[in-house]
């Protein structure tokens, strides 16, 4: 905060005593006033409207504001000024009617022109499906046979300020979306909850993902690069905390990944038929807990009273296994929020969970499940 | 009808009086508007680092949804309707409102809905945490419980409001005295009753998606649940076509007083009356038709898209024609800078900011980059702030002698002033920033490169919520006591309610006045 | 005040409340079903038409329209739920039948909901279902499997520039909805 304030202080100066071109420059840029270029060519058609926008606003700004304060300084009454007594002038308001209309036409032409660009989504060279959740984001590329949940990777530490916050600060999460550069890939956006929306700045894309329909849009990246976003419509209670992370490789990179993303998840099943000890699925447990359970049961367990259960001491973590793995993987029925986890998460996370829940909080049950089971449950068996 | 007021409580419970119960409206707001400065001060405080430190997640979005609902419904509509009760009937030369005994229910109402509203906080699971514009499924599947309070606490806000349309409409087309024709009206009348048209066409719209929120949330309907044919997009599309007309009901009624401050302190007839009238009214009409351009991002074919982006564009024709005519009333005038005339010239600059940045926001493909962002909180808080509680703010310095007989403290009036400016372009100038540089709004907590602006944001707004109070016991102080005023109070004032004596006695107007 | 004024003020009391009484109907009961025919007329958020009646089709084989299927489950619906192919590619006029799987994990009975939904929006009202299982509700047993057909056609009039469809289903467990539904009188 210290070195804020300073900040704050040595600009003031800086502004104070005349600065360079150059330094202003650099300021503008560190302080990020502006909107981003971006790195799609909708991205720059978009700022450049911005920009023009902006322009016009100033040049409106300075007419109208220069005449005020004209006015506010020369006819003023300590100045001996004798009012007029002229309060009407059909020219002037002609003039004022339809320069404005003019200047409004001159907007729209290329505003609509972008506008069209952005709703051609045809001849896309992929298709990523993009699911909104209570508050994560789910990636499904579009007969690849590759899926996954992506969720914010920020430490709870340091979002309650026990350890110093890290450069990308809630902007980082465990599985980036990662798609190629200089390839066209559509984005069909839906939700599964409530409506969430998806929002790169420098991609220039932002949809609303709405639960039972389905939105489009594109994207076309010049350059590899991170890129970083965030839920950009009120979700619930950690709507702030459900950041996008779009990594873009260049095509032989992004196959190569493609290839071990298909590899991780064929290992993962493999580890469905493993047995592991009960400290392993405890350890796992508490990963899994805090990326998945934490949000809403609190890190303690505790839940929030009226909103969220607890799971300390709750009759169904302390009470039989087939109700504890019926409420992970099917969801509640009676809450919403409870989300049925059967689909998101592996059988190894699921059993660890389960595990870790038991036995976490004073639950100590001292008993545990292996992922094998977990599926054979999964199945009906 | 010659006798004063009766005494004790009873004379505010059962008054039919107009300028009693325009009294009760103003204080009930200024209540609410420190009450939803609270919420705000909440937000802020929490924002003023990155990180969680002041209040969880969940009742961050609470105090984000009860500061909208607390300042849209029980600040600034109330605090017009309370300037119209006081000043519309002595504007027009009647004795009173067309309804007296309405009129005493239309407010007596709202003080239970608020109650209502704000005992939400309380309830387990906690107030309304949706947002200001409740956005399905989020109110209704995944609402806490108190939602059903919520819903009932908005219809009788809006049976209050419809209420005080009708009463305004009556008396402005009834009562006014003989000679003064529509034309002749002052601005701020003809303002409000196009709002209460407004008000009329679209509170019952809002009435109508609150029920069937509370229809799919009781009685099993699907109106916004895709699982059972319905379509959450309907609630917005609803929404905003109340919501939309929403935004001008909060800003006609300020056109209408700065019309009337200005012209006094440049010391000049306003420019372009008719023009104003004929603005006023187009501006009512096309916000009938832009509602879309809230919903940019929710996926509208391309010529929906397109249309809304012209219509909303439309807007800042008319909307350019009254500031054009501000500053024409202000140009060779004779001005002075009393309070009333400081927030109003502060009004037509901090406005057009604001509309400039509604231009901004009205090119659809630039708004994929604003939408939901904090430069939309900066937007519309340009808007508001500097629009609605600016404008009445400079009412009720500019009316405040009429109504109590003295004048109040001008050192403290500019102060107040100077303080509220500072304050306010201190809060909301670098959301700008945060919101191009991508900051979205509802978030609680953010990343660090929104740190410094967010901070002295937080600073302005404890500077802003400071200089409030400053002005609540300025206004004390003025109703206590302080330097007479004349019956004019100002230079040559135009209007009837400056023929009256000051303060103004509890009757006007009894015998209709000459209207020249 | 005078009697015709009273007069005048009750008779536009009355009037305007009995405008502020249709607006609320008005928007509980013109402007959803108002919404929806929109919907169907422009695409809007991708609504399909319910069951096509097909009438003289003509295949038009000069072209080839790439049709994608997706499933998405809501949330808390445990259910396996995905489409037999991913996509195919038709030539408008032409009916076709594909199948969607689903599995119920639980033990209970349960019954879904699937919600349609097509982009691009432009596409959505050439694009006819004359059999879906989303017209009707579907009731599946614990443990059991179920073959949920779909045909449709893709108009002859698409326009030329769609080379693609998306047709996505959304299933909603609508279980309580239904016990609710036949508990209550």
């Amino acid at each position: 905060m210290c070195i804020r304030v300073k900040r704050l202080f040595a600009c003031l100066l800086v502004l104070l005593t005349g600065l360079s071109q150059s330094a202003l420059a650099d300021e503008i840029e560190r302080w990020g006033v502006n909107m981003t270029q971006g790195v799609t060519p909708v991205s720059r058609d978009i700022y450049g409207l911005h920009m023009d926008i902006f322009w016009w606003c100033v040049g409106i700004g300075v007419v109208v504001f220069g005449v005020m304060f004209y006015t506010m300084i020369v006819h003023r009454k300590s100045q001996g000024a004798k009012a007029s007594n002229f309060h009407e002038s059909t020219t002037l308001e002609i003039i004022w009617t339809v320069v404005p209309f003019l200047i409004l036409i001159v907007m729209a032409i290329p505003a609509t022109n972008t506008l069209l660009k952005i709703y051609d989504t045809e001849d896309a060279d992929m298709d990523i499906i993009i699911t909104g959740y209570q508050w994560k984001w789910k990636y499904e590329y579009l007969g690849e046979d590759v899926s996954f949940f992506s969720n914010l990777s920020t430490s709870r530490d340091e979002i309650e300020n026990r350890v110093p916050k890290g450069p990308n600060y809630l902007l980082e999460v465990d599985e980036p979306l990662i798609i190629p550069v200089k390839k066209k890939v559509r984005f069909l956006i839906t939700a599964a909850d409530v409506i969430h929306a998806w929002w790169v700045p420098e991609l220039a894309v932002k949809k609303d993902a709405i639960p039972g329909y389905v939105n489009e849009s594109w994207t076309y990246v010049d350059e590899p690069g991170i890129y970083r976003g965030q839920c950009a419509e009120l979700c619930g209670k950690d709507h702030g905390f459900m950041p996008i992370v779009v990594k873009a490789l260049p095509q032989p990179e992004y196959d190569a990944w493609l290839v071990a993303k298909r590899e991780q998840a064929a290992a993962l099943k493999a580890l469905t038929e493993k047995t592991f000890t009960f400290d392993e699925l405890y350890a796992q447990g508490e990963k899994v807990y805090g990326t998945v359970c934490v949000a809403c049961h609190q890190s303690g367990g505790e839940g929030v009273p009226g909103v969220f259960p607890a799971i300390k001491a709750s009759a169904i973590a302390t009470g039989g296994m087939n109700g504890h793995l019926d409420m992970v993987v099917n969801g509640s029925s009676k809450n919403p929020a409870m989300q049925a986890y059967g689909p998101q998460l592996s059988e190894v996370d699921i059993a660890s969970v389960v595990t870790y829940q038991r036995n976490a909080f004073g639950n100590n049950m001292g008993d545990s499940i292996q992922p094998i089971d977990v599926l054979k449950f999964k199945q009906g068996q | 009808m010659a006798h004063g007021p009766a005494k004790g409580i009873t004379r505010w419970l059962y008054t039919t009086n107009h300028k009693d119960i325009g009294t009760m409206y103003l204080w009930f707001s200024f209540a609410m508007f420190l009450l939803g400065g609270v919420f705000a001060l909440v937000i802020r405080a929490e924002l003023f680092e990155p990180g969680l430190q002041i209040v969880e997640p969940e009742f961050f979005n609470q105090m984000t949804t009860m500061h909208g609902l607390v300042m849209v419904f029980g600040a600034v509509m109330p605090a017009f309707v309370g300037l119209a009760n006081w000043m519309v009937p002595m504007m027009i030369g009647a004795p009173d409102m067309a309804l007296p005994r309405m009129n005493n229910w239309s407010f007596w109402i709202l003080p239970f809905a608020f109650a209502m509203l704000a005992s939400t906080l309380f309830m387990e699971g906690g107030a309304p945490n949706f947002g200001w514009t409740f956005y399905a499924p989020l109110s209704t599947t995944y609402a806490p419980p108190s939602v059903t309070f919520f819903i009932f606490a908005v219809h009788i806000m809006g049976a209050s409001s419809i209420m005080g349309a009708i009463n305004i409409i009556a008396t402005i087309l009834n009562m006014r005295a003989p000679g003064m024709t529509m034309m002749k009206m002052p601005l701020f009348v003809w303002t409000w009753l196009i709002t209460a048209y407004l008000l009329i066409a679209v509170m019952p719209v809002l009435a109508g998606v609150v029920t069937m929120m509370l229809m799919d949330i009781h009685f099993g309907t699907s109106f916004f649940d895709a699982a059972g044919g319905g379509d959450p997009v309907l609630f917005q599309h609803v929404f905003w076509f109340f919501g939309h007309p929403e935004v001008y009901i909060m800003i006609l009624p300020a056109f209408g007083v700065v019309s009337q401050i200005i012209p006094t302190f440049a010391r000049k007839p306003l420019f372009g009356y008719a023009s104003m009238v004929y603005a006023t009214s187009s501006i009512a009409f096309l916000s009938f038709i832009v509602w879309a351009h809230h919903m940019f991002t929710v996926g509208m074919p391309v010529a929906g898209e397109l249309f809304f982006m012209y219509a909303t564009m439309l807007i800042a024709v008319p909307t350019g024609v009254k500031v054009f005519n501000w500053v024409t009333t202000m140009f060779k005038g004779s001005m002075t800078f009393e309070t009333p005339m400081l927030f109003s010239i502060a009004f037509v600059i901090l406005f057009t900011i604001g509309g400039f940045s509604g231009l901004m926001l009205a090119i659809a493909p630039a708004d994929f980059q604003y939408h939901d962002t904090y430069f939309v909180v900066a937007h519309f808080h340009y808007v508001l702030v500097p629009g609605a509680i600016f404008s009445i703010t400079a009412a009720v310095y500019y009316w405040l002698p009429k109504w109590c007989g003295n004048m109040y403290n001008e050192v403290m009036g500019k102060t107040h002033f100077w303080m509220a400016f500072i304050g306010l372009n201190l809060t909301f100038f670098p959301m700008h920033f945060v919101g191009l540089a991508g900051m979205p709004r509802r978030i609680p907590d953010y990343a660090l490169q929104f740190a410094d602006f967010n901070m002295y944001a937080s600073v302005g707004a404890f500077l802003f919520g400071a200089a409030q109070i400053l002005f609540l016991f300025n206004v004390i102080a003025t109703i206590r006591g302080g330097r007479k005023a004349t019956d004019e109070v100002w230079e040559n004032p135009e209007g009837l309610e400056w023929t009256v004596p000051s303060p103004a006695p509890y009757h006007t107007f009894s015998t209709p006045p000459d209207v020249k | 005040m005078t009697q015709s004024i009273k007069q005048s003020n009750r008779v536009l009391l009355a009037k305007l409340l009995a405008t502020s009484v249709m607006m609320f109907l008005f928007a509980l009961y013109v402007m959803p079903p108002l919404y929806n025919l929109f919907c169907e007329v422009t695409g809007l958020n991708g609504k399909t038409g319910g069951q096509y009646q097909a009438t003289e089709v003509v295949v038009d084989t000069s072209r080839v329209v790439k049709v994608q299927f997706l499933a998405t489950n809501n949330e808390s619906m445990p259910w396996g739920f995905k489409p037999e192919v991913q996509s195919m590619e038709v030539h408008p006029g032409q009916e076709v039948e594909v199948r969607y799987l689903a599995f119920n994990p639980t033990g209970e009975t349960m019954v879904a909901q699937a919600v349609p939904s097509v982009v691009p929006f432009k596409a959505a009202e050439y694009f006819h279902k004359t059999e879906c299982f989303c017209f009707n509700q579907q009731p599946l047993d614990g443990g059991e499997n179920a073959e949920l057909p779909l045909r449709f056609i893709v108009d002859q009039d698409v326009p030329k520039q769609v080379h693609t469809i998306t047709l996505s289903y959304t299933l909603f467990d609508i279980t309580d909805k239904i016990e609710l539904a036949s508990t209550s009188p």
